[in-house]
C-alpha cells in the first residue's frame, strides 16, 4: 500500500469522521454562545443522551443506527427543551457566570441519569466487525464512515439553509448581532431560543451517535469531548456556525495527523497526547486571535 | 384618547438611580410630537420606557384604552409601535434586505410589497439589499433602520434622532418622510437634535431637562419662546 493511501486511510478518513463529530457538537455551543451568551458545558452530555438513545432504539427496533438517529435526536432536543425550561430559562436575565455554573450542574444531572438508565458500561452499537469496503485495491473506506460525511455534510447544508433563508434562522442571527435591537424590532426571543436549542441539540444528537457507531459508548464521553468542542468553537470564532464547522474538521483532522509518522518511522506525537492538540490550539487562539478564524465575539 | 401617553413616570436602568421624574407626555392620534433638551436629558430614556426597557418606580404608560407598563418590547411592537432607537439601530452581520425582513418579524405576510415601498422611498438601499448593514456609511444606516420600522406598517411610530449624522439633504428628506407617513394617518413621536426643524415640523413639542418636563406646547410656541430658543436652539 502506498504511503498516500496509508495515510488517506488511516489518518486523514478519521480524522474527517473525528472533525464531523467536533463540529457538530461545536456547532451547537457556538450558537448557544453566541445567541443566549454563555458557555454550555452540558453540550457534550447531551451527545452522549443521544447516543444512548440511539443504543436502546436499535436494541428494542432492531434498527441500524442511521434509523435510530431521529429517535436519537428527537429524544435529545426534548430533555433539552425541557432543561432549558426549568434550568436556563430562570436564569435568563441574571449574570452569565449563574447560567455557566447552573450547565456545570445540567451536566452532572445529566450525566448521572445516564448512569442510572443505562448503567455504567461501555456499550457498542453492532457486534463483530465490519468489512470495510474496498475501492480501487487498496483505497479502503468504511461504509459506516461514508455515512457519517453524508450525514455530516446534510446537516451542514441544512444548518446554512436555515440561517440563510428561513425567517427564524435570520432572527437567530440578529439576536446573535445584538439582542436588545432584536427585542425592540419584534423578534421573539423565546422562538430564537428554542430554535436554537433544537438545533443545537439535534447536532449533539447526531454526533453522540458518531462517536458510539464509530467504537464505543460510556457514560463520560461526552463529557470526555467537551474540550475539542470548546476549542473547535473558539478556533472558528465564538458565535460563528461556519466558524465551527471548520474548527471542529480543523481540529479533528489535526489530532489524527499529528500521530502520523511525519519523521522517521514512529508517530510523531503518541496517540495519547492526541486530546493535547486541541488544548494547544485553543490557547494559542486564545491569545493571538480570540475572535476565531471568523471573526466571532471576544469576552 | 391618546395613542401614547407616560403619566408620572418614575423610572431608572435596572438598580440605577431614577432617570426619569414624574415625566408625563402624549401622543394623540394624527399627530407628530417632537421631544428635544440637552444630552443626557433623558430623551431616549423617556422612549425606551415605552418599551418596557426600565425599571418603573411609578406612574404608568398605557396605549389608548390599555396599561402598557412594563409590557415587553416584543409585545409593544406586537401592538404595532415601530421603533428607530438612537444607536446600535441595524444588525452589523445582517444583510440590509434580513435586516428589513427582521421589521416584520411579528407580520406572517408576504413581504415583497412592503419590500418595495422601503426601497422606492430609499432609493440607495436597492442596490445594496445584499450587502451587511455594518458596512454602510452612518445615513445608509439610519435608512436601513427607518426602514427596518416601516417594515411593520406601523400604527405609531416613535424615532430617536432619525436624522443623526446625515448630511442636511438627507436630514430634510427624512423629515419630508415624516410628515409623508404621519399624512396616511400615522402619529409620530421622535426626538430630535435638529430641534428648530423637527418643531417646525411638529404639531407639539416637549422639552426635557434633567429626567423632567421642562416646556410643553405647539411647535411654533415652543419655537417662538425666548427661554426655549437660548438653551436649546442656538439662540
Ligand atoms: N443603558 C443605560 N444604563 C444606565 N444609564 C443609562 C443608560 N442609558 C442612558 N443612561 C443614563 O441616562 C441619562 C439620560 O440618558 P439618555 O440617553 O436618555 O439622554 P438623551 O436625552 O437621550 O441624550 P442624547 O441627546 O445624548 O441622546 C444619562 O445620564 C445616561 O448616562
Ligand atoms: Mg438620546
Amino acid at each position: 500500500m502506498g504511503d498516500l493511501l496509508l495515510f488517506i486511510n488511516f489518518y486523514l478518513i478519521p480524522g474527517i469522521v473525528l472533525g464531523s463529530i467536533y463540529a457538530l457538537g461545536a456547532i451547537g455551543v457556538s450558537m448557544v454562545f453566541g445567541i443566549l451568551r454563555f458557555a454550555h458545558f452540558a453540550h457534550g452530555d447531551m451527545m452522549t443522551l443521544g447516543a444512548f438513545i440511539a443504543f436502546s432504539a436499535i436494541g428494542w427496533l432492531g434498527v441500524g443506527p442511521i434509523l435510530a438517529l431521529p429517535f436519537a435526536m428527537i429524544g435529545t432536543i426534548v430533555v433539552t427543551l425541557g432543561i432549558d425550561r426549568v434550568f436556563y430559562k430562570p436564569l435568563r436575565e441574571k449574570s452569565t457566570i449563574i447560567v455557566v455554573i447552573a450547565s456545570f450542574g445540567v451536566a452532572l444531572m445529566l450525566r448521572s441519569l445516564i448512569m442510572v438508565v443505562w448503567g455504567v458500561n461501555t456499550e457498542t452499537y453492532s457486534s463483530g466487525i465490519s468489512m470495510p469496503l474496498v475501492f480501487l485495491d487498496s483505497f479502503r473506506i468504511a461504509e459506516r464512515h461514508i455515512w457519517m460525511m453524508a450525514i455530516t455534510i446534510a446537516a451542514m447544508l441544512g444548518i446554512h439553509w436555515t440561517l440563510s433563508k428561513t425567517r427564524i434562522g435570520k432572527a437567530m442571527r440578529a439576536v446573535s448581532d445584538s439582542p436588545e435591537l432584536s427585542r425592540l424590532a419584534g423578534i421573539s426571543t423565546e422562538k430564537v431560543v428554542q430554535a436554537t436549542w433544537i438545533i443545537g441539540a439535534g447536532l449533539a444528537a447526531i454526533g453522540g451517535v458518531f462517536i458510539a457507531w464509530d467504537s464505543q459508548i460510556h457514560a463520560n464521553a461526552g463529557w470526555d469531548l467537551i474540550l475539542p468542542i470548546f476549542a473547535a468553537a473558539i478556533l472558528g470564532g465564538i458565535g460563528k456556525a461556519y466558524g465551527a464547522m471548520a474548527g471542529g474538521m480543523v481540529i479533528g483532522i489535526a489530532e489524527e495527523v499529528s500521530s502520523y509518522p511525519w519523521l522517521g518511522d514512529g508517530p510523531l506525537l503518541s496517540p495519547g497526547y492526541k486530546t493535547g492538540i486541541a488544548f494547544a490550539i485553543m490557547v494559542i487562539m486564545l491569545i493571538w486571535r480570540p475572535s476565531g478564524l471568523f471573526r466571532g465575539r471576544v469576552y | 384618547m391618546s395613542v401614547l401617553e407616560l403619566v408620572d413616570v418614575t423610572a431608572g436602568y435596572g438598580e440605577g438611580a431614577d432617570i426619569l421624574h414624574n415625566v408625563s407626555l402624549k401622543l394623540d392620534p394624527g399627530e407628530i410630537v417632537s421631544i428635544v433638551g440637552p444630552n443626557g436629558a433623558g430623551k431616549s430614556t423617556a422612549m425606551k420606557a415605552i418599551f418596557g426597557l426600565l425599571v418603573m418606580h411609578g406612574g404608568k404608560i398605557t396605549m389608548g384604552s390599555h396599561d402598557i407598563t412594563g409590557m415587553p418590547p416584543e409585545e409593544v411592537v406586537g401592538k404595532g409601535v415601530g421603533f428607530v432607537p438612537q444607536t446600535d439601530n441595524v444588525f452589523p452581520n445582517l444583510s440590509v434586505e434580513e435586516n428589513l425582513e427582521m421589521g416584520a418579524f411579528t407580520y406572517d405576510g408576504p413581504l415583497e410589497g412592503r419590500l418595495k415601498n422601503v426601497y422606492e422611498l430609499f432609493p440607495p438601499l436597492l442596490e445594496k439589499r445584499n450587502q451587511a448593514a455594518g458596512t454602510l456609511s452612518g445615513g445608509q444606516r439610519q435608512m436601513v433602520a427607518m426602514g427596518r420600522a416601516l417594515m411593520l406598517e406601523p400604527q405609531v411610530l416613535m424615532l430617536d434622532e432619525p436624522t443623526a449624522g446625515l448630511s442636511p439633504k438627507y436630514a430634510q428628506e427624512i423629515f419630508e418622510l415624516v410628515i409623508q407617513v404621519n399624512a396616511s394617518g400615522t402619529p409620530v413621536l421622535m426626538v430630535e437634535q435638529n430641534a428648530r426643524q423637527a418643531l417646525a415640523i411638529s404639531h407639539r413639542g416637549y422639552v426635557l431637562v434633567d429626567g423632567q418636563n421642562r416646556h410643553e406646547g405647539s411647535g411654533p410656541e415652543l419655537i417662538a419662546d425666548r427661554e426655549v430658543a437660548e438653551m436649546f436652539l442656538g439662540g
